[in-house]
């Protein structure tokens, strides 16, 4: 088990790696620059801008310097927005976006489970129906439909919940429920279909032969197995969930780390781009990384390999 | 196939809302009395009435008039990106189960690292850093969307290579392009094409969502993405505006999964031999 994880250790980190040269290259060899603005700069005054954050020395020896920085946890200092570095600007923003992530992810994946085992268990009954219809609409409400109409509902008619903003924990009710729904309906339809399966397995029915009661049966026997789909499917939903996260920060007014890449890519403002970046992939890697970990702990072949 | 689309009432409604959607949107022009960038100055801001049967933006212009073009447009940029997604996924699938072994791995490694990365972030960067235009954006989208169709096709390819005509061919002295070209793809592109329409909400999502951030289709032009955003900024004053294309947008995803699962189905359940 630990050759398995140590095997994804390094693929992760090679992938990392990948990433950070693309970016970083990506946006240097785009048309514009970090200090073109509205007037133009004195000749020497951009000269001396440019030698102060490196960008005279040749584009291999600012990459050079870029990941050595970046080894020991350096982002470098953002180009555009004066006194503060890059650490600092996703120091503010990853809290707020790693909370809505998860508080997201873990409603999907409660509502999805809970709602695909149900289904599964009445397997073509009105309730499973029913069920299947919900996930197939919430799969077509994306949370640029979502998020408006919640708004519109929970925060200006009835008042229940804040319309934007961080500061209390109801602030992220509503950004969770919008970015959830799709993935609930994905996991759903995942559990579903893999209950299904796994309740017509022969360990099953001897188990349900046996007489044993219909709670312990699904907990103890169908979900073990069954959930390995699900699990697998974590890793992917967890880099989706990105590009959702960047609307709903967006519609709610949530200032995020998605945030700070629309605006540092709009600003040319190479080092906090990149520097999104990277941390993005370090976030959706290092989960997909414990996703790997639960998945050898459900899946005993992986585990005895 | 047509078990798929019209087998229940569910799959007709969706097969007949789908080319409803499609025929308005290409029809958009001659069905509505408004241009989609006329400006009414006597109707502005206005609530749905007999003049605009989904009323008015904010400076005048019809919503069923705005909504039909941003229709042709999302579903253009969909159908495009789809194509280009088609173009890098069979040849990668086809040639990864083909030609097997060490390539195979290497190639497979390749789309399972990539499923493991935030795409969306190099489609923003993308489109943003050389500029914001509408060829870029759908292959852009299209050269992130390949990676379940090049799955799927290297399974058909698994399938395919073993058969008595492959074989043949091998035997004549056919080269390993040769046969992938002639043989292999042609015979799994009927399959593939089918798995690449699943694509087809995904690249809407994910067109919708950067032109809502204002980083996709750009004014003057305009797609369901640009129109929520634009309604959503009114919807407290004027929910009207929000309504059609959000409504739009959610018919078309929801048929289109309906009869994608559908579809889906029908492939999987064929005997493979």
């Amino acid at each position: 088990m630990s050759r398995y994880l140590l095997r994804r250790l390094v693929f992760a980190l090679v992938t990392l790696g990948a990433v950070v040269t693309v970016t970083f290259f990506l946006v240097r060899l785009a048309p514009g620059g970090p200090f073109d603005g509205e007037r133009r700069l004195p000749p020497e005054v951009e000269a001396n801008l440019r030698a102060a954050y490196d960008l005279d020395q040749p584009l291999l020896v600012q990459y050079g310097r870029y990941v050595a920085n970046l080894a020991s946890g350096d982002l470098g200092p953002s180009f555009r927005q004066k006194d503060f570095s890059v650490n600092e600007l996703i120091g503010m923003g990853l809290p707020i976006s790693v909370g809505v992530g998860l508080a997201a992810l873990s409603l999907a994946l409660a509502l999805g489970v809970a709602g695909g085992t149900f289904a599964a268990l009445s397997q073509d009954g009105p309730r499973d129906r029913l069920l299947v219809l919900g996930a197939t609409l919430g799969l077509a409400l994306p949370p640029i439909v979502v998020a408006p109409v919640l708004v519109l509902v929970f925060a200006v008619s009835l008042g229940w919940f804040p319309a934007g903003g961080y500061a209390t924990a109801k602030h992220f009710v509503l950004p969770a429920i919008t970015l959830a729904l799709p993935y609930a309906a994905a996991f759903m339809r995942l559990t579903r279909g893999s209950v299904v399966e796994v309740l017509n397995r022969p360990h099953v029915m001897t188990a349900r032969a046996k007489g044993l009661g219909r709670f312990r049966l699904v907990s103890r026997h169908v979900l073990p197995s069954a959930l390995l789909p699900v699990v697998s499917f974590l890793g992917p939903a967890a880099a989706a969930l990105l590009a959702g996260s960047m609307v709903v920060e967006e519609i709610f007014s949530l200032p995020g780390l998605g945030r700070y890449f629309v605006q540092g890519a709009l600003n040319r403002d190479y080092t906090l781009v990149t520097g999104a970046v990277v941390v993005y992939a370090a976030l959706v890697l290092g989960f997909n990384l414990l996703v790997d970990l639960c998945y050898a702990r459900l899946d005993p072949r992986i585990r005895h390999a | 196939m047509r078990e798929a689309l019209l087998g229940t009432p569910l799959a007709r409604v969706c097969c007949a809302v789908l080319l409803l959607v499609v025929l308005a949107a290409i029809a958009g022009p001659w069905l509505s009395p408004w241009d989609f960038d006329a400006v009414d100055w006597d109707a502005i801001d206005s609530a749905p009435s007999a003049a605009h049967w989904l009323g008015t933006d904010g400076v005048g212009r019809d919503l069923l008039a705005r909504t039909l073009t941003g229709a042709r447009l999302s579903i253009a940029i969909a159908l495009a990106a789809t194509l280009v997604s088609c173009v890098i996924g069979i040849p990668w699938g086809a040639t990864a189960g083909y030609v097997g072994g060490m390539a195979d791995m290497a190639m497979m490694r390749v789309v399972d690292g990539l499923y493991a990365l935030p795409f969306i972030l190099l489609v923003i960067l993308l489109v943003v850093l050389f500029g914001r235009n509408v060829v870029l954006l759908f292959i852009a989208l299209g050269a992130v969307s390949w990676l379940d169709l090049a799955r799927i096709v290297r399974g058909q390819t698994l399938a395919a290579k073993n058969e008595a005509y492959v074989e043949a061919a091998r035997a004549m002295g056919v080269g390993t392009p040769g046969i992938l070209k002639r043989h292999i793809v042609p015979n799994i592109i009927g399959p593939a094409l089918v798995y690449a329409t699943l694509t087809v909400p995904g690249v809407i999502i994910a067109e919708s969502f950067l032109s809502f951030l204002g980083l996709g289709v750009q004014e003057p032009q305009t797609s369901w993405g640009v129109l929520i955003a634009d309604g959503a900024r009114e919807m407290r004053t004027s929910p009207w505006q929000l309504a059609a294309p959000a409504t739009m947008l959610a018919v078309t995803l929801f048929a289109l999964n309906v009869l994608g699962d559908r579809l889906r189905d029908a492939l999987d359940r064929r005997p493979r031999s």
